[in-house]
């Protein structure tokens, strides 16, 4: 076999393969188009016969969809920030400075990677309702904001700023958050982009965690409202796929924009998601 | 001044972390394992009984027989992801066209969550309406109950799995890859080594760290799983999918045996733990032929 007619094969093969990765994606989109008779018509029609955007002003409607929306924008959102926040402060102290119970805190951060959710999912629940965060949208904000993964990549970026740079703003007699806001955090974009972007998306995709916490409806992330509405004893596809699909956007949009921080992220941290 | 800000600096920076990692992480951890020891509904107060629940769960047959179901979907799930997300590294690796894409596309749906996911595999594998079985529909195939046989919906929990998390230990293997030195396949082709060689004497034994990481990772991911059995089968048919942690999910939640469910979750930590210790250990045992 000559290489050209090999190379040809070797493409269509690996073309095959994808196929498998994006067409369901796709299949979801074009279903979640069509109309409520022609969704269960057998067989199947490939493409829709008449493109409907119903099923997405239907799931917007009715229901709390809106509500769903808006809560898991404000989660990401906002443990997002507080993610970048504290974790960047936690990452610099570990890198900067030669504190006592130095080594001890950071194998405390690392350590804990090896207790998940899952794990310590009864009692989370009961610390929560005991300090009242129980069904708070605060109550799945805070809790993962400390996470190991953001400090450890954190830290290792920060330990390549030299320490001539803060020792010289000491000098001229910077405070040190002042020297941690206005020199630190802008050296170190690289490293809180990513995490930025990573937080953003944890977030978004959790279910776990806010399932457990969140038991009024008005309160219900998107993830968790799906997950409901799936239980359910009949499944209303035509809103449940539209759905599907408003729940993809916003990652898919970070994805686009953003892809290169993904190899990034993943390269530096090996770590976690 | 100056002196004593720079000694106080550190640890008012890591406070924050600390304190919530302190009231969120550690003592949760401390406390379910004091529960793991009591029998607890909630409602009352926890009241000691020693070793009661870890009997109990030993002497629970549907324990075993949940445990070595996970044990089956997290065995079949870390082979598959690892050798898939391998291969597809090493293609994607070499400087063949359009990799940029086909990298993008096997990365998509890690993107997702598995609701989502769930949620798709559902509506693609539905019996009456799906159109996998179309597809074998016009294939003069017979259809296929896809989620409602206990066999194909392990099958296909196991699938989606592997089809979710490919993409990203794809990447991780392919930064592994881009840390093998190009001079070793250059003298390894001086010595007529072929392909496979190549692969068996540098690519493998040089991505071993790469390798463990994502066996590590991986292994851990399988026994957390939990959304994307919810929405794709509810652990079921009956309870055929259903895996460890949707059992402690179910005696918490549903049944209220907090100290049973407690006393599963310090087994889940046990396992976890004791299999990352075995996987390093094994793979330092083995050495690097290289340093």
């Amino acid at each position: 076999m000559n290489n050209k007619v090999k190379n040809i094969l070797w493409y269509v093969i690996l073309l095959s393969f994808s196929l498998i990765f994006v067409l369901p994606i796709i299949w979801i989109f074009i279903s979640s188009l069509k109309t409520s008779n022609e969704i269960f018509s057998w067989p199947p029609t490939i493409l829709p016969n008449e493109v409907t955007f119903s099923n997405y002003i239907t799931a917007f409607s009715k229901g709390n969809f809106v509500t769903y929306f808006k809560n898991s924008i404000f989660v990401a959102v906002t443990a997002t920030a507080l993610t970048l926040l504290i974790n960047s402060m936690a990452g610099y102290a570990l890198a900067k400075f030669d504190f006592k119970g130095n080594k001890v805190i950071f194998f405390l951060f690392i350590a804990t990677l090896m207790i998940p959710l899952q794990v310590i999912m009864v009692p989370i629940f009961i610390v929560l309702r005991n300090l009242g965060l129980y069904n708070s949208l605060w109550g799945i904000i805070i809790p993962p904001a400390a996470t190991p993964t953001g400090v450890f990549l954190v830290r290792q970026y920060m330990t390549t700023i030299p320490d001539e740079v803060l020792e010289s703003a000491r000098i001229d007699g910077a405070s040190e958050w002042r020297i941690f806001s206005m020199i630190i955090l802008p050296l170190s974009k690289p490293v809180l982009t990513a995490l930025t972007i990573f937080s953003f998306m944890w977030r978004w995709n959790d279910f776990l965690w806010p399932f457990v916490v969140l038991s009024t409806e008005s309160k219900y992330t998107i993830q968790v409202a799906i997950a409901n509405f799936v239980g359910q004893f009949s499944v209303d596809w035509n809103s449940l796929l539209a759905m599907n699909i408003v729940a993809m956007i916003p990652v898919l949009l970070v994805f686009l924009f953003f892809q290169r921080y993904f190899v990034k992220g993943i390269a530096m941290s090996g770590m976690k998601m | 001044m100056y002196r004593w800000k720079k000694k106080i600096a550190p640890y008012l920076f890591v406070l924050p972390n600390l304190i919530i990692f302190g009231i969120f992480i550690v003592f949760p951890a401390l406390f379910g394992f004091y529960v793991s020891f009591t029998e607890w509904d909630v409602l009352t107060s926890p009241e000691f009984i020693g070793l009661g629940n870890f009997i109990k769960l030993f002497q629970s047959a549907e324990f075993w027989t949940i445990l070595s179901r996970t044990l089956i979907y997290v065995f079949s799930v870390v082979p598959i992801t690892f050798g898939l997300s391998m291969v597809l590294a090493i293609i994607l690796d070499r400087n063949i066209k359009a990799k940029g894409f086909f990298r993008a596309i096997f990365y998509l749906p890690t993107m997702l969550s598995f609701i989502v996911i769930g949620v798709s595999w559902r509506w693609i594998l539905g019996n009456n309406f799906g159109i996998l079985n179309y597809l074998l529909d016009l294939a003069g195939m017979a259809p296929v109950n896809w989620l409602t046989n206990a066999t194909t919906a392990t099958i296909m929990v196991i699938f989606a799995t592997v089809w979710a998390r490919v993409g990203y230990f794809m990447v991780m293997f392919i930064a592994g890859l881009q840390g093998i030195p190009g001079v070793y396949y250059e003298a390894a082709k001086i010595d007529g080594a072929s392909k496979w060689q190549q692969f068996r004497h540098i690519t493998f034994p040089l991505l071993k760290p790469t390798s463990l990481v994502v066996v590590v990772l991986s292994t851990i991911q399988a026994f957390k799983m939990f959304g994307l059995i919810k929405v794709m089968t509810t652990g079921g048919p009956g309870d055929s999918t259903t895996y460890l942690v949707q059992e402690i999910y179910q005696q918490a939640f549903q049944v209220g045996d907090m100290g049973y469910a407690s006393a599963m979750s310090v087994m889940l930590f046990l396992i976890l733990g004791l299999l990352t210790i075995v996987q390093f250990k094994v793979s330092n045992r083995g050495g690097n032929a290289y340093e």
